[in-house]
């Protein structure tokens, strides 16, 4: 009897064995008829090629997991400033698509339509080249907001230079603490006492207030440099100073804020729709403002069907961050499964770790959007 | 429980013998790629994804360029016509993998001839079709002549995965300019990017600038400077470990070399058979054995020669009547002063 419960786990375990085994067997053998060693050596070896956008210091004589490093950090960027954009500009269109105004509710599902039955990729081309058409060269670029030019070569910005900013960071993380413990104490005061504070005002002044005490007494000074225009030829003109960002990169978040955003309006739509009406009703009649339906009634209800499927649309904003590679923004997959796997022909390994990366990066934006979401779940008591 | 084990490694070693035994007898074998070739019928053939003069397909879909025509070349030799070759597009980046996972047989692609992925990467180069360097273009209104001009900041359209992205580095730096290197996947997002405006200049290899140059929007609107900043020897390339293959692609660029060495075209080819030059003789297939080397029969080098032409027809046909580069420079017999020395095929 107990035979019978083991023989077809143990038949199971003896197909995948089998599997990975002529498969692991397969690619020896193909390796070694062509001379080809597997190992991950390279990692150490210099990559001596350079790389146009690094978030940290980097040239072509560091090495292979240096570039590794940058590749991972730009899909990173990418992938963060785009969940950003995206959850709010989602948020904003799926509150839009229930107005009662024809022409908000009208234009927000228009937008939703279009955006999300034009293949990514599509959009991506569409908004590099259609942009680099449209932009103009450096020394035609008119000033934007006082200080910023852009251009055809990216959007070139004044860059800050701060004096002791190590102060200032500490100072900032300092009053992220305060808020923190204070809105606990604020929440325990209105639950013993019924009184509510102003939470938000002294949240705000206590984040704006103290780093900007340390102006004044712990000696951080901030200056900027601005972008100033400089001739290479008689034709082609470059900025020097500022900061300079290049045009792949805000194609590629466009593209994927816009993308991403409309799924996330529709599950915004559909949580806020999936609350009965009788919720709004009840909420309304005991004397509550509409905000305050929106925000203590309806949101902490449609939050519980929004997350899960937004969870999906985060992953999948990651992993079509490596469409970069169309429009030469040098992320994971064009630095270093690309690149780097040229250059060093170690396919199997290169692939392997970048296959890795995804997955990891994956799994750990589902972690934390599972806790996010059990926290927020109906609490049974 | 201890019995199952016991039964379970005994089954797994009776299989690792059995693989053993496979792959043993599947290296006995000679050139599996030349009897896979002959049993599909088409060479399986590697080669850009549109690079005019060297691999560039037309509205029809009809493959031409000097690239295209080693494999044409090798089509005749072992299936007798021309024709019956399969192309894969491939990036710069899929090439060799393209290669070396067996997808294709030949990699005709403007790809240049390194140690490193000679000896490295389970390549073997068998020859040169093209020798070439890395240059830059820019444009003209740049009032740009030289390299010397560049200042820093300059930014560069390029591929990814070509030896160009390193050279570009090694380059820069020795002149101690700072630039910005703008990497693409595939050429046409280069040439598109560049010719926006997105960068100042372009740089591949000198062949691969006059080629794309053709699909700018103004082509004259652009120029490639006189210097060239390193050596680009582009080849076709098989998978390491069949040696009986490799002398088979080896040859049949050979046999299209000497044959224009020696006068021979596709127009005078069988009249050539009755020659008084023996070599001349050889190469026609009207005397000695020179297929049987290979497991072919004796017309091998004659079809090429037929079918496809001399390199030198091919490089007319290809790259100077199409207006690329009117000019042989290197890629030109030994003989007349160029680069194209080739062993014999006696």
């Amino acid at each position: 009897m107990k035979l019978k419960k083991i023989l077809p786990q143990l038949l199971t375990l003896l197909f995948i064995v089998l599997i990975f085994g002529f498969f692991t067997m397969n690619a020896q053998e193909n390796m070694d008829t062509r001379g080809i060693e597997f190992g991950f050596g390279f990692l150490t070896q210099e990559a001596s090629f350079d790389i146009q956008f690094s978030l940290i210091d980097y040239d072509g004589s560091h090495s292979y997991a240096r570039a590794y490093l940058v590749g991972l950090l730009n899909t990173l960027l990418v992938a963060f400033i785009g969940i950003i954009l995206a959850t709010l500009l989602g948020l904003i269109v799926g509150v839009a698509r229930l107005s009662p105004n024809y022409l908000i509710r009208k234009t927000a599902s228009f937008y939703i339509e279009f955006f999300r039955n034009v293949p990514l990729l599509l959009q991506i081309f569409f908004w590099y080249f259609a942009a680099l058409r449209a932009l103009p060269m450096p020394q035609d670029a008119t000033l934007l907001l006082g200080s910023s030019f852009m251009t055809i070569k990216g959007l070139y910005t004044p860059a800050p230079i701060w004096t002791n900013f190590d102060i200032f960071f500490t100072t900032l993380i300092v009053a992220m603490i305060l808020i923190f413990f204070f809105v606990k104490f604020a929440k325990k005061k209105q639950e013993q006492e019924g009184k509510q504070l102003p939470v938000l005002i002294i949240s705000l002044a206590i984040f704006i207030g103290l780093p900007l005490l340390t102006f004044l007494v712990g000696g951080v000074d901030l200056s900027f440099s601005f972008p100033e225009l400089r001739k290479m030829s008689q034709s082609s003109y470059t900025f020097d100073g500022g900061m300079g960002i290049p045009p792949e990169l805000i194609a590629l978040t466009l593209a994927l804020t816009l993308y991403t955003a409309t799924f996330i309006a529709e599950n915004v739509r559909a949580g806020i729709q999936g609350i009965g009406k009788g919720q709004k009703e009840a909420a309304a009649s005991i004397g509550l403002t509409p905000s305050q339906v929106l925000k203590l009634v309806i949101m902490p209800q449609a939050l519980r069907i929004i997350i899960p499927p937004t969870t999906n649309q985060y992953l999948n904003l990651t992993k079509n961050s490596s469409l970069a590679a169309a429009i030469a923004y040098p992320d994971l997959v064009l630095v270093f499964a690309g690149t780097a796997m040229m250059q060093t022909g170690k396919a199997i390994e290169i692939v392997g770790i970048t296959m890795a990366t995804y997955l990891t990066i994956s799994i750990a934006i589902s972690l934390l959007m599972n806790w996010y979401n059990q926290r927020i779940a109906i609490k049974e008591k | 429980m201890y019995k199952y084990i016991k039964k379970l490694t005994s089954l797994l070693a009776v299989f690792a013998v059995l693989f053993t035994f496979a792959n043993e007898a599947m290296a006995a074998k000679k050139s599996k790629t030349l009897k896979n070739t002959q049993k599909k019928g088409f060479v399986r053939c590697g080669v850009s994804q549109g690079l005019p003069g060297f691999s560039n397909a037309d509205a029809a879909g009809n493959w031409t360029g000097v690239d295209v025509d080693v494999c044409r070349a090798v089509a005749a030799a072992v299936l007798g016509d021309a024709n019956k070759v399969k192309f894969t597009p491939l990036s710069a980046k899929e090439r060799f993998t393209a290669l070396t996972s067996g997808e294709i047989d030949i990699l005709s692609r403007n790809t240049t001839w390194t140690l490193s992925r000679d000896a490295d990467i389970g390549l073997t180069f068998v020859g040169v079709n093209f020798y070439d360097g890395q240059g830059f273009m820019v444009r003209k209104d740049s009032g740009i002549t030289s390299t010397s001009q560049f200042k820093n900041g300059i930014s560069a359209c390029t591929n990814i995965g070509t030896t160009t992205e390193l050279n570009m580095r090694d380059f820069f730096n020795s002149k101690g300019i700072s630039y910005e290197p703008v990497a693409f996947e595939k050429a046409d997002e280069v040439v598109a990017a560049y010719d926006s405006g997105r960068c100042d200049t372009y740089t591949t290899d000198k062949s691969g600038l006059a080629a794309q140059r053709t699909k700018m929007t103004n082509p004259d609107d652009h120029i490639v400077l006189p210097e060239t900043i390193s050596k680009e020897p582009l080849g076709p390339v098989v998978r390491q470990g069949d040696a009986v293959w490799e002398d088979i692609v080896r040859w049949s660029l050979n046999v299209m070399i000497e044959a224009e060495e020696y006068g021979i075209n596709s127009a005078n080819a069988d009249m050539m058979k009755t020659s008084e030059n023996p070599q001349i003789k050889r190469l026609v297939g009207s005397e000695g054995e020179l297929g049987a080397a290979f497991g072919l029969d004796n017309d091998w080098s004659l079809r090429i020669i037929k079918q496809v032409g001399n390199y030198g027809e091919s490089y007319k046909r290809n790259i100077a009547d199409t207006g690329i580069l009117p000019d042989r420079g290197p890629n030109q017999i030994w003989t007349k002063g160029g680069l194209l020395y080739v062993p014999p095929a006696r």
